[in-house]
């Protein structure tokens, strides 16, 4: 009876210990996430009340309560653009290659290889390198074509990752299908594992753009300039054919150069429009990776095989 | 005919595949090529030593080992708030938490690497130092302490995903021949679960400890700018990258010491990042083959 | 033949995976020092049942148990609320159908039992581990090599130090969950020649897969199909003079 008394007290002691780790874990996730939850809590408490309808269409002004984020967003949403245009075609090649064509030799290792490195390497030095190369060598300038060409290598590998994430979750039995059928490598590609990937794929596009949309650092090493006051040229005009790229070349700010442009000057004021850049900013990833999240949850429901 | 177009085919994707290993080249050429004017004007003894950083003053000097007790500091720091907690959030999740949970509580957490690093700046600046000056009152308005615990925050996701993943690639069978002889969830999770982890675990840290040596904008924003050789978090410093912040704001002449100036400090970056990356691939292989 | 006495015994168990019924109320006793085996064609729960005696199936969610599984001497039923399955499977072993050693050294491997329960004497250790790795008829093979990895060790040799470690905490009753159904014919004749001779020390209770293996090594043998127990009986009888239809159907091959 003693021994299971013993028995008792050595499992108690146990417990002990467990409860107490479940315990830390809990308070680890709960410290993260109320650090999340006050971070957007004090960001809107000061920057919300200045967001209004002006704070779009104002450029940036000399004047705290002048001023506004028009051509911070209209530079964001135009390097968005370009990123995705350099991004996603070849991102999703890469990711169809590796999975679908590469075989196993030095040439396909140092790839993956590769891609596994590039998510440690400072987005930083990516800045470095389109200055010396897109800027001077290419000498496209510090344009947005320069800032979306930066940001679309950066967010590559995310694009490779996941394409190859929603591919490998094809089953095999679709391609055999396929080529049952007599199609060819690239009709199995065309028809059947894009089609059924492109769910995946798509979560992995809306990560790396709300990834790109928040990227500070790189920008402002190709030589952003941070006080813009006016539109990059229309893409659209009278003259035949309508339609130009002239906007590619010209200078550009963004929403997060914009916010750390007023956060480094002394003057409250600033600060408060700082917030409410930071405010839209927040929001806009938050609803992409929000979505993102949703997307991948739904089709991981609805692809049984 | 329709053979050639196959043979077309691949062949794109696979420039597109091999595109990735051109964009490494890239940067580490790029790097070299314009650090390489540099070392005619300084010597490497002069780089290494000197314990000041002023390229762009009228009376230059080019010692790296400011920025890099700036860096270090700042990632000691991050570190130290993001590995305990990553990895403890990991186990738990990973080990304790029913999967229907897990489900909600990972993405929540992940949502943490999503907010733009600039807002992590502001939050560090004006709530963080804030909030430590009630504590701390000689803590200076910029200092690399407040800085380094937001990174940390920042980099927990980094850490305790992938080391979650790992911990959950460990196969049932194990965990239940542990439970079967009677131990307890933690040890399980400490004895069985997170060694067999630790090759996953590994690469979870080296990428946080990447994200910490290469983050910019918090420390830009919250730590100051002032090269300062320091070990002492409650002083403003500048890192590496938050002197190319520095640099590139200014207008700089292409060519000019101050340009070659953020390239050798990028070049410095990258391999500090090599280093540790170098140190996480070794303990994998040691650790792989003792068993 | 000695005295039997009662080990455990299980009383009206209903085991339910969510609203999946998986035993629809078992009752069958196991005597101290024999071997039990629990056979029946695949689904019919022998394994279900076998992972209830040390609470296995807690470890995944939506688990349910109805009834009881009782511990002689003392009475205690081991499904009860209030019990934390620790205790259970500190007093009961198992062994599993594939060699599951963790990937650390063989002597590590056996004596995770008892640092787990934090056994801190080095000396006691030492010499459980080499009595329980001699139980398992695995010393010789491997006393020169005790701090070398255990997964370098062959499928068969794998099993034994499974075995050994189980022993090692001296259980009041061992589980063997097909332990001979991933190994090959010569492995498989150890683990039985074994099993002989740990009835001494033991109890046992046993699932498998072959007749065969259930006739040689058992003392009592339970049918089991579709969830309900069949029929229970000295092995000699269940084997040559089956009761139930269903049984003999089975034991002459005619399913399963």
């Amino acid at each position: 009876m003693e021994a299971h008394q013993d028995l008792l007290a050595n499992i108690k002691r146990r417990q002990m210990w467990d409860f107490v780790f479940a315990l830390m874990g809990l308070l680890a996730l709960l410290f993260a996430l109320v650090t999340l939850l006050a971070l957007i809590v004090d960001l809107a408490i000061t920057g919300v009340p200045r967001i209004n309808a002006e704070f779009f269409v104002n450029f940036p002004s000399r004047f705290a309560e002048k001023a506004g984020i028009l051509s911070a967003w209209v530079g964001s949403f135009c390097i968005m653009i370009t990123t995705a245009f350099c991004a996603i075609p070849l991102g999703v090649a890469a990711g169809v290659y590796l999975e679908e064509y590469s075989k196993k030799n030095w040439i396909s290792q140092l790839i993956e290889l590769n891609i596994i490195n590039l998510a440690g390497i400072p987005s930083i030095t990516y800045g470095l390198m389109a200055l010396g190369l897109f800027v001077y060598k290419l000498k496209l300038g510090q344009s947005i074509l320069t800032a979306g060409l930066t940001l679309g290598l950066l967010v590559l590998p995310i694009i490779i990752v996941t394409t190859r994430e929603a591919i490998r979750a094809i089953p095999n039995t679709i391609r055999e299908a396929s080529y049952a059928m007599g199609a060819s490598k690239w009709q199995t590609v065309r028809y059947h594992i894009l089609p059924y990937s492109s769910g995946g794929i798509l979560t992995g596009v809306i990560i790396s753009l709300s990834r790109a949309i928040g990227e500070t650092a790189p920008l402002i090493t190709i030589g952003a300039l941070t006080f813009i006051a006016f539109l990059p040229t229309p893409p659209v005009d009278g003259q035949f054919p309508y339609l130009n790229f002239k906007w590619l070349m010209d200078p550009f700010t963004v929403m997060p150069i914009q916010m750390f442009n007023w956060l480094s000057r002394p003057q409250p004021e600033f600060h408060v429009n700082a917030a409410a850049t930071g405010v839209v900013l927040l929001l806009m990833t938050l609803i992409m990776n929000g979505g993102a999240i949703y997307l991948r949850s739904r089709f991981r429901k609805k692809m049984k095989w | 005919m329709r053979r050639l177009r196959e043979r077309a085919i691949e062949t794109v994707l696979f420039l597109a595949a091999a595109s990735s290993v051109l964009v490494t080249i890239g940067i580490v050429g790029i790097l070299v090529v314009e650090s390489i004017p540099f070392f005619e004007h300084v010597t490497f003894k002069e780089f290494l030593t000197d314990t000041q950083w002023t390229p762009l003053f009228e009376n230059a000097h080019y010692g790296i080992l400011p920025l890099l007790s700036g860096t270090l500091l700042s990632t000691v720091i991050a570190l130290s708030v993001a590995i305990p907690l990553g990895t403890v959030a990991a186990a738990f999740l990973s080990e304790y938490v029913r999967p229907s949970w897990r489900e909600f509580l990972k993405p929540m957490l992940e949502l943490l690497a999503a907010v733009p690093t600039v807002v992590y700046g502001y939050f560090a600046l004006l709530f963080v130092t804030p909030l430590l000056q009630k504590i701390i009152p000689s803590l200076s308005g910029f200092n690399v302490l407040s800085a380094g615990i937001v990174i940390g925050v920042m980099i927990v996701p980094y850490v305790s995903s992938l080391s979650e993943d790992a911990m959950r690639s460990v196969p049932n069978h194990l965990r239940e021949a542990s439970f079967a002889v009677g131990a307890s969830r933690m040890q399980t999770a400490f004895r069985v679960v997170i060694p067999a982890a630790f090759s996953g675990i590994t690469s979870a840290y080296v990428l946080g400890i990447s994200r910490a040596l290469g983050e910019t904008m918090v420390v830009a924003i919250a730590a100051g700018m002032q090269p300062n050789l320091t070990i002492n978090p409650t002083e403003p410093a500048a890192t590496i990258t938050a002197f190319i912040v520095q640099v590139s704001l200014g207008d700089l002449p292409h060519g000019s010491i101050g340009y070659q100036s953020i390239y050798v400090a990028g070049l410095s970056l990258l391999v500090l990042t090599l280093c540790f990356n170098i140190v996480g691939l070794w303990l994998r292989k040691k650790f792989q083959e003792k068993e | 033949m000695q005295q039997l006495n009662l080990r455990a015994e299980v009383k009206n168990l209903i085991f339910s995976y969510g609203d999946k019924k998986v035993l629809n109320g078992i009752t069958l006793p196991i005597y101290e020092n024999r071997v039990t085996a629990l056979i029946g064609p695949s689904g019919c729960g022998k394994t279900t049942l076998l992972r209830c005696f040390n609470r296995m199936h807690d470890l995944y969610a939506n688990a349910q148990y109805h009834g009881e599984i009782l511990l002689y001497p003392d009475q205690r039923n081991i499904l009860g609320k209030e019990i934390d399955p620790m205790e259970v499977r500190m007093r009961i072993g198992m062994v599993f159908q594939k060699p599951n050693p963790f990937p650390k050294s063989i002597y590590d491997n056996v004596a995770y039992g008892l640092t787990v329960r934090g056994v801190k004497k080095k000396s006691f250790i030492e010499e459980q581990v080499e009595k329980s790795l001699q139980q398992a008829s695995l010393w010789n093979e491997v006393k020169d090599r005790l701090h070398s990895s255990a997964t370098a060790l062959s499928g068969g040799q794998q099993q034994r130090l499974c075995i050994a470690r189980a022993l090692a905490t001296e259980p009041e009753i061992l589980l063997l969950d097909e332990p001979t159904s991933a190994l090959d014919p010569i492995s498989t004749r150890h683990i039985e020649e074994l099993i002989q001779e740990l009835r001494k020390d033991v109890t046992i209770a046993i699932v498998t897969h072959s007749l065969h293996q259930a006739a040689r090594v058992s003392d009592f043998t339970a049918f089991m199909y579709l969830g309900d127990l069949i029929e229970f009986g000295a092995s000699d009888q269940i084997f040559t003079n089956p009761k139930d239809q269903r049984t003999e159907n089975y034991i002459t091959g005619r399913f399963g």
